[in-house]
């Protein structure tokens, strides 16, 4: 124990706190510490003092008193006698939705566009560049209005489906309506025994992926490449098909048809949610478009020349060489693209979509006035959504990037 | 010896190419036609472009720029533009509701504003950074008006400060730290107990000062500039901190600067901008309250900031550790390494994601229209409530999303140049 | 440490943002307002006739001239007042945390905002109530009908919970399509996105005007809702909330009693007690009761007008709106405003 002691010719002086390298550290975060603590107090001090002062407190009860306000797209049951939590839960798959939805559309599009960037076609890739910069460029507030006027103005009424001669008529043999209070699609009925259907083309779906699976092995052990897309397709289809007939037809459409005002049945999707959908999408997909391309360009050119040279066609040179070596490159910056959008959707109220924000951090909070409490609860609610999408993305870096010596 | 019947003596000339590949020709089917898939899309392009403009030309081609309100416009013509909206309210869409003989000032700043960046950007004028350093003052003068003595008293303060942190420095101690922090509580005691008497004085020997304008006039492209500008150069120094704290070995610190980029970058901006709008109020002393633009630029700061620690972070983590290791072993300090060694490398090298950044932010200060701020997105809607232009829509947006698209395309042009020019001299 | 870090903190945000402007306490408004020399007002960011910027970006609109006159009535001068815009969604946190000294914002006066939000209505100053608008070619006739309608609304109101509670009272279902604010509904409403626009009668009605086939439209009888508009404060300070009373009380009674903004000099030698004291030419100075000068309404009345001319040319014909006064009348002419006694 002796040995670990300071040396005694160095007495301790108290300016050795901060001098001292030995402490500064130490010290340097005693001190940043009890400033947090005492600013993180200090906040909570005034708000406490300020609230008394307003006559108000801080509960959450609000959440369990009746909303009495109606949200027009509700994933689960809600009416107006709902609770505001159960109004906030609707917002929050609401904002989810619209998410997912976005994020899909996002990708498909992004890699799309990303790809067609670089193509020889000059006028293609002149057209995805403008795409690309026109949305990036201008702000995506602007771009959900825009598209939301863009879909309310230009699309017929349901009053023009109607009458002998109507101004407008569906499409595709008369199952889907678009129109400037949304789109409608069919909607499938499950009725009698869809259970078993479902359950054989769940079954043929994993026998395509098991022999996929072995297909690949094969190839990587003989490389004789062994032709599955049409032994799927027809394992897919001719069971599943089958039982369809055997079963009585079980799984039948719902179409929209007009009545009174409005279409009714079928899937509705608003407007509100197509716009918003539809602008986050846009929005996001020239990102990853850039994203696409940055990644495919990191690639060195000599490698798809060494594939090139192997004989590989074009397609399959960016399928089986560039892409896979652009996705270690792509996904990170890809997935935090998704964290971004899912944030930007907060901005579902330029167009009146029920997001959480709109419910929870909208009109609950107006019509109760617990703002402290709401707000609390909003960035709850995407401070998790963050956390969730970051540590996804933390766990691909751990696990696909290739590891530096 | 077989005979050989015919010797070419001279060079053939090299004939031209033939028609299809030089030229015009030769260039359409090398760029558009190459292939049937090719043409398939070059087709389907042409059509798509047809398709977008068949409609807008015109509508925006024979638009109104004089009518006195959307009626006549209707009247005169309901199929093209009414573009006599941005006629109408174009100072407003630029300036808000300044004053309309103070418009000036604004200009003025904006153009000056271009002067104060020159010595950052290009280190031949870098004599002239002191303009860069008065800038800020000098904006907040402008814009807000009052007497310059209120601004200038920040300046002579911190003056005073650095005055005295050399003078002790050289005179009497060599310890930065206890010479720090003498400095340090001389300014604030300058700015509790001195300031005002010495702004009231100046006032009086000198009086130099504008017509005052409040926070509430301001709005239009000048209110997304200062709220954009002075975001993202306020979150600088904040944001290399926070870089810095998150790179430490120190645990309290790393904490502390993680958890703030965390939740700062977790939630959306429009709940923060909320936060100001509605909530700040509740974290200051009672009877606190000061005004909503101010509050909307400290949110917007504290957002930005968590966002350029994460780019600076990026520039750090780009050097090669061998950097740090040598200049410690040089035997520099912690922060005289960062100073000459580590950050004008990691600055240089995230400064495309620092500009990539304030576009951001710029596109983001519309939001600032969600917490009734009239912004350009805000005065929009607060033009469509006026009688004379309820039921315009496009011609305002459009207009908006173009001025917004000139300046965030220049400056990523501006950002992928600097790229660029930061390869080639690896 | 915590008062000094806060006097730092404080001084650098004043420094640095020139205008911060620091109030006192809550409890005496009109003293921090007198000290700031100039009135806080919370408006509309737009809503036709009652608050709007015109061309010239001034504020306009017939809440916009009731904080006129309540400015004028403690400075002697209109334009000593700030106006706020505040979407619907803010201006209630707004006046609880002390932006605002008054929400003049067209809003409705209902038991859960006085007690639950903390804040004490002025008065009424616009009689309002929820109606239905629709495009004659739909073929509706009354609200009964609107069955399985889409109906277009603004987010944040009091409309939004109505309308729930009626159609669910007469058992018919609707899809709501929020909006931000007037202007979208309207364009949603012309496009054919929603059946029916709701909102009050009142902006129904000049809405209606201004479309482009008036005729075309109609404003359906029912008025499913009361909505009593009118300014408000916070609560806890009674002497403030006094003073935005009678202020608006005093433009009533003006109307009733004929005085308008042209003749309000001709009335120093009538023999009416009360408009004496209103006007402050009689001997007694009630005024001085609640902290305003002697002369404080004849300031407010002379700002803009009486309640009358206020309504005329924000509302009425002169503005374009063309909305007519009804119950909004005095009720000496058949409406039912009524202000209590001068005394």
């Amino acid at each position: 124990m002796k040995a670990s002691a300071p040396p005694k010719s160095e007495s301790f002086k108290l300016s050795m706190l901060l001098s001292d390298t030995r402490y500064r550290g130490t010290s340097l975060q005693v001190i940043t510490f009890i400033i947090f603590v005492a600013v993180f107090f200090w906040l909570v001090d005034n708000t406490i003092k300020n609230l008394a002062l307003l006559g108000k407190d801080v509960s959450f009860n609000f959440l369990f008193l009746r909303a009495g306000y109606d949200i027009n797209q509700r994933l689960i049951p809600y009416t107006s006698d709902s609770t505001h939590g159960r109004a906030a839960f609707v917002g929050i798959l609401n904002t989810l939705l619209v998410a997912l939805v976005g994020c899909l559309f996002a990708t498909i599009l992004g890699l799309f566009v990303g790809i067609l960037r670089l193509s020889k076609n000059w006028l293609v890739a002149k057209l995805m560049s403008i795409y690309i910069e026109g949305f990036r460029n201008v702000p995506v507030l602007l771009w959900i209005v825009m598209i939301f006027a863009l879909l309310t103005e230009f699309t017929p009424a349901p009053k023009a489906f109607k009458g002998a001669d109507p101004q407008a008529t569906m499409l595709l043999f008369d199952s889907i309506a678009i129109t400037n209070r949304g789109t409608y699609f069919p909607a499938p009925i499950f009725g009698e025994g869809s259970f078993w259907l479902l359950l054989s083309f769940i079954l043929s779906v994993i026998i395509v992926i098991f022999i996929r699976k072995n297909a690949n092995k094969q190839k990587k052990e003989t490389g004789k490449s062994f032709p599955t897309f049409w032994i799927s397709v027809l394992i897919i289809i001719l069971p599943t098909l089958g039982f369809y007939f055997l079963l009585g037809k079980p799984i039948s459409l719902e179409y929209p048809y007009l009545k009174g005002f409005n279409f009714k049945d079928g899937i509705h999707l608003r407007n509100s949610f197509l716009a918003l959908t539809l602008a986050l999408a846009l929005y996001t997909s020239a990102f990853i478009a850039e994203i696409v391309r940055a990644g495919i360009l990191a690639i060195s050119k000599g490698q798809s020349e060494a594939a090139a040279s192997l004989g590989l066609r074009p397609n399959k040179i960016m399928n089986l060489i560039i892409l896979p070596q652009a996705l270690r490159i792509i996904v990170p910056p890809l997935i935090s693209n998704y964290l971004n959008l899912t944030k930007n959707s907060s901005l579902a109220i330029a167009v009146g979509y029920m997001d959480v924000r709109g419910t929870l951090g909208g009109i609950t909070l107006n019509q109760t006035g617990r703002e402290l409490e709401s707000m609390l609860l909003l960035m709850g609610f995407y401070l998790c959504v963050s956390l969730l999408i970051s540590s996804v993305i933390n766990y691909y870096n751990r696990s696909f990037q290739i590891v530096v010596r | 010896m077989s005979k050989i019947a015919f010797v070419q003596k001279n060079k053939i000339p090299p004939s031209p190419a033939p028609i299809s590949e030089v030229g015009v020709i030769g260039w359409l089917k090398q760029n558009l036609f190459s292939s049937w898939f090719n043409t398939l899309l070059t087709l389907l392009s042409i059509y798509f472009i047809f398709i977008i403009l068949k409609d807008f030309i015109p509508w925006a081609w024979g638009g109104h720029w004089d009518t006195k309100s959307l009626r006549e416009c209707l009247d005169l013509n309901p199929d093209v533009a009414c573009f006599s909206v941005l006629t109408a309210r174009w100072k407003q869409l630029l300036f808000g509701l300044y004053p309309a003989e103070e418009y000036w000032r604004p200009t003025v700043t904006f153009i000056l504003l271009i002067f104060s960046i020159i010595p950052i950007l290009f280190p031949k004028y870098f004599r002239f950074f002191w303009f860069s350093i008065i800038y800020p003052g000098l904006a907040i003068w402008l814009l807000w008006g009052g007497s310059i003595w209120s601004v200038g008293i920040v300046y002579i303060g911190f003056f005073l400060g650095v005055l005295l942190f050399i003078l002790l420095l050289r005179n009497i101690t060599k310890n930065m730290v206890i010479t720090g922090i003498s400095s340090i509580l001389f300014v604030i005691l300058f700015f509790i107990f001195f300031s005002n008497y010495l702004v009231k004085n100046l006032d009086i020997i000198i009086p130099i000062s504008l017509p005052p304008v409040e926070s509430l006039k301001m709005g239009g492209f000048t209110l997304s500039l200062i709220v954009g500008i002075t975001g993202i150069v306020a979150s600088f120094p904040i944001g290399i901190l926070l870089a810095l704290g998150r790179q430490s070995n120190l645990p309290i610190i790393k904490m502390i600067c993680v958890g703030f980029i965390e939740f700062i970058r977790g939630v959306p901006l429009i709940t923060l901008l909320f936060v100001a709008s509605v909530l700040l109020n509740y974290f200051l002393p009672p009877g606190t309250n000061f005004d909503i633009v101010l509050r909307v630029i400290i949110m917007v700061t504290l957002f930005s900031a968590a966002y350029m620690a994460e780019v600076i972070r990026g520039g750090l983590a780009g050097l090669p550790l061998g950097q740090h290791e040598a200049s410690s072993s040089l035997g520099l300090t912690y922060w005289q390494s960062q100073r000459l060694v580590i950050m004008p490398q990691a600055l240089k090298i995230s400064i495309p994601g620092i500009v990539n950044t304030f576009i951001g932010l710029f596109k983001d200060t519309t939001l600032v229209s969600i917490i009734s701020l009239r912004d350009p997105v805000g005065l929009a809607s607060t033009i469509r409530a006026d009688q004379t232009w309820n039921g315009i829509y496009w011609e305002l947006y459009v207009a908006i999303g173009l001025m917004f698209f000139v300046v965030c395309f220049g400056m990523s042009q501006y950002s992928q140049y600097l790229e660029r020019k930061l390869k080639t001299d690896k | 440490m915590r008062k000094s870090l806060f006097m730092v903190l404080s001084s650098i945000l004043l420094i640095l943002g020139g205008q911060a402007a620091f109030s006192g306490g809550h409890s005496v408004t009109l003293d921090d307002v007198k000290a700031r020399g100039n009135l806080l007002c919370g408006v509309s960011t737009g809503a036709p006739g009652f608050a709007t910027v015109d061309d010239s970006g001034k504020d306009v609109g017939f809440d916009v001239d009731y904080c006129r006159a309540l400015a004028a009535a403690i400075f002697g001068d209109p334009m000593a007042v700030k106006f706020v815009g505040l979407t619907s969604a803010v201006r209630f946190t707004a006046l609880a945390a002390g932006e605002v000294d008054i929400l003049a914002r067209n809003t409705t006066w209902t038991y859960s905002r006085d007690t639950d939000l903390k804040q004490t209505f002025l008065g009424v100053n616009y009689y309002d109530g929820q109606g239905f608008m629709v495009k004659k070619d739909l073929g509706v006739n009354s609200t009964l009908e609107l069955d399985g309608a889409t109906v277009c609304i603004q987010v944040g109101t009091t409309t939004e919970l109505n309308l729930a509670d009626y159609f669910k009272e007469n058992g018919m279902s609707y899809e709501p399509v929020p909006t931000a604010d007037n202007a979208e509904s309207q364009q949603q409403y012309l496009a054919g996105a929603c059946d029916t626009y709701t909102t009050d009668a009142s902006a129904l009605h000049g809405t209606r005007v201004n479309l482009e086939n008036p005729d075309d439209h109609l404003v359906l009888p029912e008025i499913i809702s009361k909505e009593p508009l009118g300014p408000l404060v916070r609560h806890g300070d009674d002497n403030w909330a006094d003073i935005g009373r009678w202020v608006l009380n005093a433009l009533i009674i003006a109307e009733e009693k004929g005085i308008t903004k042209s003749n309000i000099d001709s009335w120093k030698d009538t023999k009416d007690a009360e408009i004496h004291r209103l006007l402050g030419t009689g001997d007694d100075d009630i005024l001085a009761m609640v902290g305003l000068p002697k002369n404080a309404m004849y300031n407010a009345i002379k700002a803009g007008g009486n309640y009358g001319e206020i309504f005329e040319n924000n509302l009425g014909a002169t503005s374009g709106i063309n909305i007519e006064r009804g119950v909004n009348a005095s009720w000496t002419k058949g409406g039912i405003l009524y202000s209590p006694p001068f005394r």
